[in-house]
């Protein structure tokens, strides 16, 4: 294949966010076959740039060209799909942290169409390589932050790209792991010379390796050369000087952050140290997260907590807030024991998480003033630290603006003036400045060092950045749940004789870790003869269902993983089941009635008494007068009040008719229907009744009052007329609808919203293998609880099907495809999970419950819910499974609601589809 | 004084969050207008509409009397059937209701032979076979009688019952329908919004940057609670007002205020249940699961689709915890039957302390939630 001389062309590209514009008129041009390096600070365009590129966001405004052709055009994305590999921002964003290294791989290599054995060749290739492979089988969740990152790299390699996109690899990594990971792409590259790499960075250190360069600022280019151009260019000595000149139009401020050394005023410590931790432990089951811990630190020092990711640091943190209880040792913040119930400490306290923990949705001003009311400064203290806080961080311009819009250095320094908006006595800061470029956290640190010089308070950070360590008074290395040691930086790096604090960690650290033996197994990754060229398989336009049942496989071991979940829909289906099959009844017993009777006479009382002895009327205590008639009716007591006027027993005697008057609670109209109906039936009964049974009633049993006609009702597929044969098997249509939406539902917004949705926006998988691939998993659960529900509507509640059981389980299974095909589609509208669990359940539960013939004929409902009844997939299984199961149909009777049914599932999942976006906005 | 005071700016902060996001104001109002409009006036008689066919093989002016009484709401205008045909249509639950007449059936009334019409019933819908077969029965006896004697009340019997209606002497079911429907959007909304509100301060780290504020459990779920609260019953205010009384013409009763209050009372108990819900999950998915294993009986056991006492014993004796089973004995008593404080609160105290236990129960879990999601 020839090279193109440039792998990627913009030309005017702008693209905008809301408001906001992110790229402004960018036009650029990456060379072929090099290292590119993308350096900015947040906010700047970086992401947009790279997604733009890569073909994961949707252009705006402006070309692109990647790879020698539009990535407007559809048939060219596709068709290059195979040839480039993204791997989004965020630790281990785009990784499936339920699944095992080795389960992750797998999925991405099914991606781009790699057959078994290719793949793992690959596999162990790539893994021994990176020196994940004796940890094929852990979880990704459950990797450091630095062996996400090279999984990361892995699953971006795994199908020979010519051009990789990494977006801030790095970040948020430990120096020993970053350096390997570059050490990593260094040796990849010297195997696959002909592929270009676009990488973007924080870390200006790193950026010296690039080829060639490319600063931004505010969605404009500042400048395009390799790093020492740039540096002689701007006169200065490092990248990142460099880039604060472009930035500052000029090399004139000298206090780049690189240049400077630890303050020189000192700290006042005397007295008892601020926070004092002896022996701290955290267990979580068998791992120890936390081994140990112990440390002092003086008021008004910087204490630094170094250490590679997942070392306790932050567990460390939270212990000594109190937000975790510790499993052992103790901790006192000024002579106090920590105690998670204790306020007046949490007073003198102010913390900051590692992700942003502020309120997206409120404004800068809302989120300052909501937690100095939370402390309680009142109304002038407020003000006066409102008016301190905001110009000291530069936050007047913004002050009105959502918090979530803000770029990532400024919300750090939202966050920094809400954890000090109280003046706390002590700050604890876990990796305030990660992802935060140079500039940004230079003015972090200036703020910082403000504090504890000027107001005396205590500072504990943690941090990655080797620059930041130095400005510590003191600092803590950490591995592995263990302090290594404590010690001033500078004291630190005498005791390895080491150059620099890099190097005395690094040091450290390898000390600690046993060598691996795959370490020097070689890097040879290029294809050799036992792999074959696959660029018929990357060519990723087409339909592939080896891609789709990827998706099912990768759905079904993440699902497998769940076991609460799944034990939640299976268990929690059957129960509802058994609850409402025996607490729904549509018989009425019981009817609590009373009678006024205003006669008293054996016919009267002999009238009653049919009332009386039935199982479906109880009796309360008699009425007095019309007034109590009324009054135990308004209280609910009673649900029918019979009134038996005077002489009735007279008139009845002399022939002359009498009347009985029924007054019913008529609130609930359903049950009012039934009660009349009961109510009829007994007075039928006494018109009726043999001579024998009232004989004070001998008077009506006249030819005169025979029925002229006998009417002789026959009561088909349920002639015992009980509850349970038509309650039974309406129940599970519902079950059956309303899990499967939902768990559906939220399976596609976690992906939108965990960010794994990348893999779908960057592979070749089509919209359909990505939604049906998903779907598959869910249709099966939804048939595995069909079977179960099934079993227990014939052996527990005692319902015989009567007709077709292949039938009934063709029906339920066009019918998963029609529920899960409403949780794609409802997926479609939202954006995160809580969205979509709440959009799935309110716009399911009402037509389910309400409108499918459960409890009412969808042929008596009126208007609208006729409609809705009518285009609701529960109906037409609500036929088929009551059909099924009392009537004893077969295909041929049920065929009509069938054909109906079934077209619910392709219309529900082609709408998901067709409003799915391949592309990112 | 403190703890109120972070209690109000919680539920500020609270109140701005649920409002901010639009598809939540969105589903809101389709909740309290849309969908209690649509349950409302789509409600039947339990009989309405009931698709009948007759089998006629004596054709006289008789059983053409007959056919021509079933009438609209109750039925639909009878279909002509042979009996092979009814019985397919039947099967396919196209036909609920076959009435068939032999043949010199209007003969041997006129004889007084009291001959038999065979009625074929679908009992899989047990209330409405039953109430269809009184009405069919009912029909064909009078219309028999009006026949033979030419005037429909010439041979009454001797004893007759009057049947009255208490509260909705019209039968009007949409009455019952909107403010039962109006339930079943409270405690869906409700117990969703606040145990989601939950879910959501955990899964975006928020909850912890709370608990190292001088703030404790209780103040931070009892503003979640509040907030829901207060978002719901104001749009349960306005569709009481504007949608039942107004749109649908629902006529109270009782005091609105009162039915406001008692709302105000059960929402306490639903927002409580939500918390419990929202700190017992780990995940949206897990919650999800327990919002649907729990509002299908909050629903369907409160009395609003079958009558309470119908149910079995010991399931009566279960749905005692159903806060949603008083809030509608409640509502049903104020709304329609007129009832004032005096008989009601013991409902209202139920209510509360249903949701008192369910909040002491969350708090419980709260701690244990935050150790879980780190």
């Amino acid at each position: 294949m020839t090279q193109p001389a440039q792998v990627a062309r913009l030309e005017r590209v702008s693209h905008r966010y809301g408001k906001a514009a992110a790229l402004r008129e960018v036009t650029l041009a990456l060379p072929a076959g090099r290292m590119v390096g993308l350096i900015g600070p947040d906010g700047v365009g970086k992401s947009t740039l790279m997604g733009l590129i890569a073909g994961a966001k949707r252009l705006q405004q402006g070309r692109v060209l990647t790879l020698d052709g539009d990535m407007a055009d559809v048939r060219h994305r596709a068709a290059i799909g195979g040839r480039i590999a993204y791997m989004p921002q965020g630790l281990g964003r785009n990784l499936y942290h339920d699944l095992s290294l080795r389960e992750n791989l797998e999925f991405f290599g099914k991606l781009f169409g790699l057959g078994r054995t290719e793949r793992a060749a690959r596999i162990d290739r790539l893994t021994r390589a990176t020196g994940l492979y004796p940890f094929l089988d852990r979880l990704a969740g459950k990797l450091s932050g630095g062996m996400k990152q090279k999984l990361g790299l892995c699953s971006a390699l795994i199908h020979d790209p010519d051009f990789l996109l990494l977006d801030e690899p790095t970040t948020g990594v430990d120096p020993l792991s970053r350096r390997q990971f570059w050490d990593l792409i260094d040796a990849i590259r010297a195997d696959r010379p002909g592929m270009s790499v676009l990488v973007s960075t924080a870390y200006m250190e790193e950026a010296a390796r690039f080829d060639h360069l490319v600063a931004m600022n505010a969605g404009r280019v500042l400048a395009e050369a390799d790093p020492q151009a740039l540096m002689s260019q701007t006169g200065t000595g490092s990248v990142g000087e460099a880039y604060v000149a472009l930035l500052q139009s000029g090399p004139s401020r000298a206090d780049s952050i690189t240049q400077r050394t630890p303050d020189a005023t000192e700290p006042v410590a005397s007295g008892e140290p601020a926070i004092r931790a002896r022996a701290l432990t955290r267990r979580f089951g068998d791992f120890t997260a936390v081994d140990s811990v112990s440390f002092d630190i003086a008021r008004g020092e910087i204490f630094g907590f170094l250490g590679s990711n997942g070392c306790g640091k932050t567990t460390t943190m939270k212990m000594l807030t109190g937000l975790l209880p510790a499993s052992k040792g103790e901790a006192w913040i000024f002579g106090q024991p920590v105690d998670a119930q204790d306020l007046e400490t949490r007073r003198r306290v102010g913390f900051m998480s590692q992700s942003f923990s502020l309120y997206g949705e409120l404004s800068v001003r809302e989120n300052l003033l909501l937690h100095a009311r939370l402390f309680h400064l009142g109304r002038a203290l407020t003000d006066e630290r409102m008016a301190d806080l905001v110009p000291r961080f530069g936050l007047e311009s913004y002050l009105d603006q959502r918090a979530e819009a803000l770029p990532l250095g400024l919300r750090q320094r939202l966050s920094l003036a809400v954890a000090v908006i109280h003046a706390p006595d002590i700050l604890i800061l876990d990796e305030p400045t990660s992802g935060v470029d140079p500039q940004a956290r230079d003015d972090f640190w200036r703020l910082l060092l403000d504090l504890s010089r000027k107001e005396g308070v205590t500072i504990f950070i943690s941090t990655h950045f080797m620059d930041e360590a130095l400005r510590c008074d003191r600092m803590s290395l950490m591995h592995a749940g263990r302090v290594l040691v404590t010690d001033t930086p500078s004291a630190i790096i005498r005791s390895r004789d080491a150059a620099t604090l890099e190097d005395a960690f690094v040091d450290y650290i390898s000390a600690e870790i046993p060598p691996e033996p795959s370490a020097d197994a070689g890097l040879a990754i290029a294809p050799d003869d036992t792999i074959s060229n696959c660029s018929s398989a990357r060519d990723g336009s087409g339909f592939s269902l080896r891609r789709l049942l990827a998706f099912t496989a990768r759905e079904a071991m993440q699902v497998r993983r769940d076991p609460v979940r799944l034990a939640f829909a299976f268990l929690g289906s059957a129960l509802l089941l058994l609850i409402m099959s025996f607490g729904i009844s549509q018989e009425v017993r019981n009817i609590p009635f009373a009678v006024l009777d205003q006669d008293r006479s054996p016919e009267s009382r002999a009238y009653l008494s049919t009332f009386e002895d039935s199982a479906w009327f109880r009796g309360h205590a008699p009425l007095l007068d019309v007034d109590e008639l009324k009054g135990r009716l308004a209280s609910g007591e009673l649900a029918l009040a019979l009134q038996i006027p005077p002489r009735f027993g007279a008139d009845l005697r002399r022939g002359a008719g009498a009347e009985v008057a029924a007054t019913i609670d008529g609130a609930d109209t359903g049950r009012a229907g039934t009660i009349e109906s009961y109510v009829s039936g007994a007075h039928a009964h006494v018109l009726a009744g043999p001579a024998g049974a009232a004989p004070a009633l001998d008077v009506l049993s006249q030819p005169a009052a025979a029925a002229p006609v006998v009417l002789e009702p026959r009561f088909r597929y349920n002639p015992a007329m009980a509850s349970l044969p038509a309650i039974g098997p309406s129940i599970p249509p519902l079950l059956l609808l309303l899990f499967p939406a939902i768990l559906m539902a939220v399976s596609v917004a976690r992906e939108k919203e965990i960010g794994t949705i990348t893999n779908f926006y960057v592979t070749p998988t089509g919209r359909a293998e990505f939604l049906i691939g998903k779907q598959l998993v869910y249709i099966g659960i939804t048939l595995l609880n069909f079977a179960i529900l099934t079993a227990l509507v014939v052996l527990v509640l005692g319902v015989p099907l009567h007709g077709d059981p292949l039938v009934l389980a063709l029906a339920a299974l066009v019918y998963a495809v029609a529920a899960t095909g409403f949780g794609l589609l409802v997926s479609m509208l939202t954006a995160t999970q809580v969205t979509a669990v709440f959009a799935s359940t309110i716009l399911s539960v009402m037509p389910t419950l309400q409108f499918s013939g459960m409890m009412e004929p969808v042929s008596s409902l009126d208007g609208p819910a006729r409609v809705m009844g009518t285009f609701w997939p529960t109906t037409w299984y609500m036929a088929i499974s009551v059909g099924t199961f009392t009537k004893g149909l077969g295909l041929t009777d049920l065929s009509g609601a069938l054909i109906r049914l079934t077209a619910f599932g392709p219309v529900f999942t082609a709408l998901a589809i067709l409003a799915l976006r391949k592309q990112e906005r | 004084m403190q703890r109120l005071s972070n209690v109000f700016w919680l539920f500020g902060k609270e109140l701005k969050s649920v409002l901010g996001d639009p598809v939540m104001v969105i589903l809101i109002l389709w909740s309290f207008v849309v969908a209690v409009m649509l349950e409302a006036s789509g409600a039947g008689d339990t009989v309405r509409n009931a698709a009948i066919a007759i089998v006629d093989e004596d054709q006289s002016s008789l059983s053409r009397q007959i056919s021509s009484a079933l009438a609209p709401p109750w039925f639909q205008t009878p279909v002509a059937m042979n009996p092979d045909q009814a019985g397919a249509a039947m099967d396919t639950g196209r036909i609920m209701f076959v009435l068939s007449f032999p043949p010199n059936f209007a003969a041997d009334v006129i004889a007084g032979k009291a001959p038999a019409a065979q009625l074929q019933v679908d009992a899989t819908a047990v209330s409405q076979a039953q109430l269809g077969t009184d009405y069919i029965s009912n029909i064909v006896q009078s219309e028999t009688r009006a026949f033979l004697s030419g005037n429909p009340n010439a041979l009454d019997p001797p004893l007759t019952l009057e049947l009255r209606r208490a509260f909705n002497p019209n039968s009007n079911p949409v009455w019952f329908k909107a403010v039962s429907s109006l339930l079943n959007q409270l405690s869906l909304l409700t117990i969703a919004l606040t145990g989601a509100a939950m879910l959501r301060e955990r899964e975006h780290g928020t909850i912890e940057h709370l608990m190292v504020m001088p703030l404790t459990p209780v103040e931070v779920a009892l503003a979640k609670v509040l907030a829901t609260m207060a978002v719901v019953l104001t749009a349960f205010t306005g569709s009481l007002l504007f949608v039942v009384q107004g749109a649908l013409q629902v006529p109270m009763a009782g005091s609105v205020p009162l039915l406001v209050g008692g709302a105000a009372v059960y929402l306490w108990a639903a927002a409580a249940i939500g918390m419990f819900l929202g700190t017992m999950a780990r995940s949206m998915a897990q919650f999800a699961l327990l919002v649907i294993m729990v509002i299908i009986p909050v629903i369907m056991l409160s009395g609003g689709m079958g009558a309470v006492e119908s149910q079995p014993d010991i399931v009566q004796r279960l749905t005692l915890a159903l806060p949603s089973r008083h809030f509608l004995a409640f509502a049903k008593a104020v709304a329609f039957r007129g009832a004032g404080i005096e008989s009601v609160w013991v409902e209202l105290v139920l209510m509360a302390g249903l949701g008192g236990a369910f909040f002491v129960a969350s708090l419980a879990l709260f701690r244990r939630s935050m150790s879980l999601s780190s």
